[in-house]
């Protein structure tokens, strides 16, 4: 059963078109991971998905988004509520000047949990399922900011959690984080799964086969193709997903570079350098949006 | 040397010259104050209003001008809050469009350049045609005019370069604007919308030209928002202006008074905001 339907979705800043045609089935309690290199759209579609995107200046939207069959883009239905359903997790992590402990409190406080005892409940219990309890549980009265990039990244997943959402939406939520961080993020999404939606955009392949159920392509604004991520991976039906599949290699070890992340190969995985990669100068052009399809 | 390597020190000496200005003018006007002044400094200059012939070098402090001078920007500074919160807040552009806010803006820096003899001149007007004396409530008013675009314009900095990632932080977890803005965007923005109320105190207790008309000057403490008040910055000129030198002197050890003052409420804001940019995001 799919939970959220976007349908011909359209958006535009002033007059660059941003995302056009998108047909996505987002399914329920699955990770699903929207894949596309860097500018092609893929976190305007997450902000479409709980209206910030209107936070922006200028932006044009048209077609649909329903979640629970409910329509997002329904000028009389409540933001906050469908916000408060719809967590997002951004590419950076951007605490509240806040101490730790009213991080994860400020949510259920803005819906009306006042009680100190089921506050403090509902932060031990997030900041657990994140796995930063032990970490921090003697200094929840710090600041925020005094935590590391990893740790509050950790923190704000736990902040989106305590408001009890629908469905998770995460920008990338691991690119500006050490490996360790970034695998313990992994695997907090991987247990979430089972009680939340996952949406997970990401350029990055090789975590996109690690955590996917199901796959979205986006490129230059358009959903090229959705799938299964078995079915998606192995068998890709249009050649602008195979292109960008087989690229993989090439991709991810430009991407491990700027993030800092390493790139340690798994067991029994060969790496190869991509395959006619300065001759045609394809993979090259391909990775920008503003280049030509060849 | 390279061109580019003169340019950098070239600027370093442009920017070092930079620094000593500053720093040399605010030691030279304490220098010379304190010289000027602190003899004719004693415990009744501050204890003490004004007895009979001090105007002539007689007994008697200026305690009445302390006491005025802080219940006028006091006053004044506690309304222009009142009013310059809300403004600075709506004029965002989760409020306003910014269209009209960038009108408002305009006509703030407008009124952030009148001259502050013209908000007293206004001020006298009014009171003139509602029948009014010259009194501490005239006072704060007149000041709160000249504090109030001062605070508006500096809160309205601050709030508008909080991160839109804050904001939408708090809106992605179902805030509405109002609890992003006072609980979000406020605690960001608190120490330099501190400063932009020192700032407008300091403005507000060294002025002398819009008090002139509105609050008078009198030799005694009011007791009430309709009597005159006397004011450090007036004392400083009505003393100045005397023939006698010993007067002069108290002048100076007035001047010396209202720097002090100032200094202090400086310092003391400077540790509270310390405090208060504790939880900041950078």
């Amino acid at each position: 059963m799919c939970l959220v339907m976007v349908e011909n979705l359209k958006v535009s800043y002033g007059n660059e078109v941003v995302l056009k045609n998108v047909n996505l089935q987002i399914p329920h309690n699955k990770i699903t991971v929207i894949i596309g290199p860097s500018g092609c759209g893929k976190t305007t579609l997450l902000k479409c998905l709980n209206r910030l995107i209107e936070l922006q200046d200028d932006v044009n939207i048209s077609g649909n988004i329903s979640i629970d069959g409910e329509p997002v883009f329904d000028p009389d239905i409540d933001v906050t509520a469908l916000r408060k359903k719809m967590g997002l997790l951004a590419q950076k992590p951007y605490p509240l000047p806040m101490s730790i402990y009213d991080n994860v409190a400020y949510g259920p406080r803005i819906h009306g949990i006042k009680k100190k005892k089921v506050l403090n409940e509902i932060v031990e219990k997030n900041l657990k399922a994140v796995g930063l309890w032990e970490e921090i549980k003697h200094r929840l009265k710090d600041p925020a900011s005094t935590l590391s990039i990893g740790q509050q990244q950790r923190l704000c997943l736990a902040r989106c959690l305590a408001v009890s959402p629908d469905v998770v939406l995460c920008d990338e939520p691991t690119s500006a984080l050490d490996p360790f961080s970034a695998q313990k993020i992994e695997e907090t999404l991987l247990e979430l799964k089972k009680d939340y939606t996952i949406v997970l955009v990401t350029h990055n392949l090789r975590r996109a086969k690690r955590l996917a159920d199901y796959v979205g392509f986006i490129f230059m604004g358009e959903l090229i193709e959705q799938g299964e991520k078995k079915a998606f991976f192995e068998h890709p039906q249009n050649e602008r997903t195979k292109a960008y599949i087989s690229g993989e290699k090439y991709f991810e070890s430009e991407e491990y570079g700027e993030s800092g992340e390493q790139s340690i190969p798994e067991p029994g995985m060969v790496i190869t350098p991509p395959p006619l990669y300065n001759q045609k100068g394809y993979k090259m052009g391909f990775i920008s949006p503003s280049a030509k399809e060849d | 040397m390279e061109r580019r390597h003169i340019e950098e020190k070239v600027f370093k000496v442009l920017m070092i010259a930079a620094t000593l200005v500053i720093l040399g003018s605010l030691f030279s006007v304490i220098v010379v104050i304190l010289f000027k002044g602190v003899g004719a400094l004693s415990i009744s200059m501050i204890t003490q209003i004004p007895r009979g012939g001090y105007y002539l070098g007689k007994e008697g402090g200026i305690l009445n001008a302390i006491v005025g001078s802080l219940y006028l920007a006091a006053g004044a500074t506690c309304a222009a809050l009142l009013f310059s919160v809300p403004i600075a807040f709506s004029l965002q552009k989760e409020y306003l469009n910014p269209q009209v806010s960038n009108v408002v803006r305009l006509s703030l820096d407008v009124l952030w350049g009148v001259p502050s003899i013209i908000y007293g001149v206004f001020g006298f007007t009014i009171m003139l045609y509602l029948g009014l004396r010259a009194s501490l409530l005239g006072g704060i008013v007149a000041l709160t005019l000249l504090e109030l675009p001062i605070m508006v314009r500096a809160m309205d900095e601050v709030l508008k370069m909080v991160p839109l990632e804050l904001k939408e932080v708090s809106y992605t977890l179902g805030a509405n604007r109002f609890e992003t803005m006072f609980k979000v965007v406020s605690k960001q923005a608190l120490p330099g919308m501190m400063s932009a109320v020192i700032l407008a105190f300091g403005r507000g207790i060294g002025d002398a030209a819009s008090i002139l008309f509105t609050a008078g000057y009198t030799d005694y403490i009011p007791h009430s928002l309709f009597e005159p008040v006397a004011s450090l910055p007036l004392a400083v000129f009505f003393q100045l202006g005397t023939p006698f030198p010993e007067v002069q002197e108290r002048a100076y050890a007035s001047a010396l008074i209202l720097l002090a003052m100032v200094l202090f409420l400086i310092v003391l804001s400077r540790l509270l905001t310390r405090r208060v940019t504790k939880y900041v995001v950078r």
